[in-house]
């Protein structure tokens, strides 16, 4: 190849300045002139309440705490990954810490030992948030509801939003569930907050029965339990 | 041999049993162990009849599973003791401590004999016969002290008491792992188990041997490995009541649990790399991609991506899918992909530095720890053990086929990933060969289930424990029956819980980094550790 200039080749050799030109006329920068913007017309204004406004921000991005118990997290490890990709509905970047979540997914089987723990990650996730239970143990215990140490339900330890029944459900069952959910925090609706049967307490609170006496030496006052009457619970 | 410690003797289904008296457990143990080459406490079971409670220890050899023998240990009723096994084998310790906690038997000289699964506030023993399952039970939630702080705290040193979990990205599911730090590394770990207890054996002593019981398996170990749990309740019911499994039904069953390995094997080998590289990367999709085209095919097969249920005792639920070609193409197009999504894998995690780096000599055991320990499955392979129940004790349609087995002599994370992926070929061959006959099977000779009769009752006091390969390891059964169609007794050996009890050896002095990594190639699935 040789180093000359081609002649045949040749356009104008002046900057190209068009763009940074258009952007300095003085006019609205062609980037920021949406669609949406065009039909406001002038003003730059719109009116809306701010309730509303704030409803659609929060449908419309929502952290999902990444939070895995039993057999059904797998089923919501393939809603995040491939093929499913939660992320296209603008709810699937999960977070490994509550404290920058605003979704709940449980997803499997609570038991006594693990309600108390599940609670607090609860407490931890700053307001306003929201919980979707996933598969038919965090909605009832599912197939292990007759165990000694099941408890029927999420419900009975937090607030829950959306069921998505299941054994587990298949992720595009999930994904539909969690869409619901979005749709419904953008509409305004709130689900009633549910009834809870356990809740925790200071020891030194609870009714003196024959645990209680039993338990008396053994856990110091101050500390927190949580109290299963399984003869109660559904 | 064992002279005067013997007081009887016992025949169960799978190996004569030798009863003890209850303070004589550890010299029995040794004697069988030093002398008689029994070196593999594969399970202990504890029960409770109406007259006495009993402890029963099988043993194997690493050698040969098929030499089996237990130790029957009864024990008073009111004052339930024993003699602990904790110091001739190490897994005892935990599943004595289980055993404690479930059914109510003490072991007198255990180092540590707490509540393992439940939690410490709880009252009574769930499996033995006098719980009431209505009562009212408190648990309390303390923060967690520092266990080692007197040995550890004086000038020069200074150790931090870190709680990792039961909610972690790290830790696989609900698992809190009680950790000591000293500046970066490791003083003590301890696993603490029991968030996703979910009262299996008691489901499984529920439910009626023929239908009900199949379903719980494939919640065990819950990635996928469905059909390789499911087998190994097969294996022990129809030991139990007799039952021959025709020859499609074998192969159907040996290549769908294959599979189901593979799908298994995938997972582990995804989250292992989340927890080395961080975050949902690459490999992670890479593997879950994978994963999809296996979970589409047994879904193909049974009807469901995960809670399989296809098994049946004498044989499968039904034939494989029609248009079969479509099945067999969809099958081989899988494997014929297979080798090359495996290159990939080399390319992006074994031959990578930074992975190399954090998963050689980590997490070491040596084949004799890791012995004692009763760790099975793809972690003892990676410790250089040749020791695999598909072709040492086999079942299925195994000894038919042509494959090997894997192993790997370093000891460390790093040969535990390569066992597993290693496997996985394997595990491709054996599907092949398992679609080439079944393509080729005469179709009046399609038989895929044996006569079984609609209730089963096995005769009172029938004995019996079967072990098969799972994706993690041994994974047994043992079952009483008292005559009636439920089990008297269901006992879940889990190949995680044991691995889980050696981590604690794994990674002493190690950074915590390391840890993590450790923990990840053990691939613990905690609806399996704690059942
Ligand atoms: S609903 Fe089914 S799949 Fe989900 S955690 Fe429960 S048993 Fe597992």
């Amino acid at each position: 190849m040789s180093n000359e200039p081609r002649d045949t080749i040749r356009g104008s050799t002046d900057a190209q300045t068009k763009t940074r030109e258009a952007r300095m006329s003085g006019a609205v920068d062609n980037r920021f002139n949406s669609k949406l913007r065009e039909a406001f017309g002038s003003s730059p204004f719109i009116l809306t309440k701010f309730d509303k406004f704030m409803n659609w921000v929060r449908g419309s991005s929502m952290f999902m705490l990444q939070f895995g118990i039993a057999c059904c997290s797998i089923e919501m490890m393939h809603t995040y990954a491939v093929k499913h990709d939660l992320d296209r509905f603008g709810s699937g970047v999960p977070r490994a810490s509550p404290r920058q979540a605003d979704v709940m997914i449980v997803p499997g089987t609570i038991v006594s030992k693990f309600a108390p723990r599940m609670k607090r990650v609860y407490d931890q996730m700053p307001e306003p948030k929201f919980v979707v239970n996933m598969g038919s143990c965090s909605i009832s215990g599912g197939p292990f509801q007759e165990g000694y140490n099941v408890i029927k339900g999420a419900e009975e330890v937090i607030p829950v939003d959306i069921h998505v029944p299941g054994c587990p459900p298949r992720p595009e069952a999930l994904v539909y569930g969690v869409v619901k959910l979005q749709e419904r925090i953008a509409n305004g609706e709130s689900s009633p907050v549910t009834v809870k049967p356990y809740e925790m307490e200071q020891f030194s609170d609870l009714e003196r029965d024959e645990l209680v006496e039993k338990l008396a030496d053994d856990i110091d006052e101050e500390t927190l339990v949580m109290r299963y009457n399984w003869a109660d619970s559904p | 041999m064992l002279g005067d410690h013997v007081i009887g003797r016992e025949t169960h289904l799978n190996a004569e049993g030798f009863v003890v008296r209850p303070d004589e457990v550890a010299a029995t143990l040794e004697i069988l162990r030093d002398e008689a080459g029994f070196d593999h406490l594969s399970m202990v079971t504890a029960q409770d009849y109406e007259d006495r409670f009993e402890t029963i220890y099988h043993l194997k050899k690493f050698d040969d599973p098929t030499q089996e023998v237990s130790v029957v240990v009864p024990t008073d009723v009111e004052n339930p003791v024993s003699e602990t096994a904790s110091g001739v084998f190490k897994t005892a310790n935990w599943q004595e401590r289980e055993a404690y906690d479930l059914v109510g038997v003490n072991y007198d000289g255990h180092p540590d004999m707490r509540r393992i699964l439940l939690p410490e506030t709880w009252q009574g023993h769930p499996l033995s016969s006098d719980y009431d399952q209505d009562k009212p039970q408190i648990v309390s939630f303390d923060e967690h002290k520092n266990p080692l702080q007197e040995d550890h705290k004086d000038a020069e040193s200074d150790t931090m008491f870190l709680n990792i979990g039961p909610h972690h990205p790290a830790t696989h599911g609900v698992l809190h792992l009680k950790t000591v730090l000293d500046g970066e590394q490791v003083a003590d770990v301890e696993p603490d188990i029991g968030y996703l207890h979910r009262c299996e054996e008691q489901m499984a002593q529920n439910g009626t041997y023929r239908h009900q019981i199949m379903p719980y398996p494939d919640r065990w170990d819950y990635a996928s490995a469905g059909l390789l749990n499911e087998w190994a309740y097969a294996r022990v019911a129809e030991d139990l009541n007799d039952i021959e499994v025709p020859e499609y039904a074998q192969i159907i069953r040996t290549m769908s649990a294959e599979l189901c390995r593979i799908a298994a094997h995938m997972l582990a080998l995804g989250t292992f790399c989340l927890d080395i590289y961080g975050d949902f990367t690459a490999i992670f999709m890479y593997a879950m991609r994978d994963r999809e085209i296996v979970q589409n095919i047994l879904e193909d097969l049974t009807g469901q991506r995960m809670m399989f249920n296809y098994f049946r005792l004498g044989g499968v639920v039904w034939d494989l899918p029609e248009p079969r070609e479509e099945f067999f193409e969809k099958t081989r197009d899988f494997l014929d992909d297979l080798p090359e999504a495996l290159e990939e894998y080399h390319d992006l995690i074994t031959s990578n530095e930074i992975f190399q780096i954090r998963t050689i000599d980590t997490g070491t055991i040596d084949p004799e720890t890791a012995k004692q320990f009763g760790v099975t499955g793809p972690v003892l392979r990676g410790s250089g053990v040749d020791y695999d129940l598909r072709r040492d004790d086999p079942y299925g349609y195994y000894d038919e086929l042509d494959w090997d087995v894997v192993t790997e002599d370093g000891c460390d994370n790093y040969s535990r990933l390569l066992v597993r992926m290693r496997e996985v070929e394997e595990s491709a061959k054996i599907i092949s060969q398992c679609i080439d006959l079944l393509e080729d099977w005469p179709e009046d000779e399609r038989n895929i289930q044996a006569n079984v009769p609609r209730t089963l009752k096995p005769d009172p006091d029938t004995e019996v424990y079967r072990a098969v390969e799972g994706a993690k390891g041994e994974l047994g059964i043992y079952i009483r029956s008292d005559g009636t169609d439920k089990p008297g007794r269901f006992k879940i050996r889990s190949p995680c819980f044991c691995n889980l009890s050696a981590l604690n050896a794994m990674s002493k002095g190690e950074y915590v980094a390391d840890l993590v990594a450790t923990l990840g190639s053990l691939d613990v699935i905690l609806g399996e550790v704690d059942r």
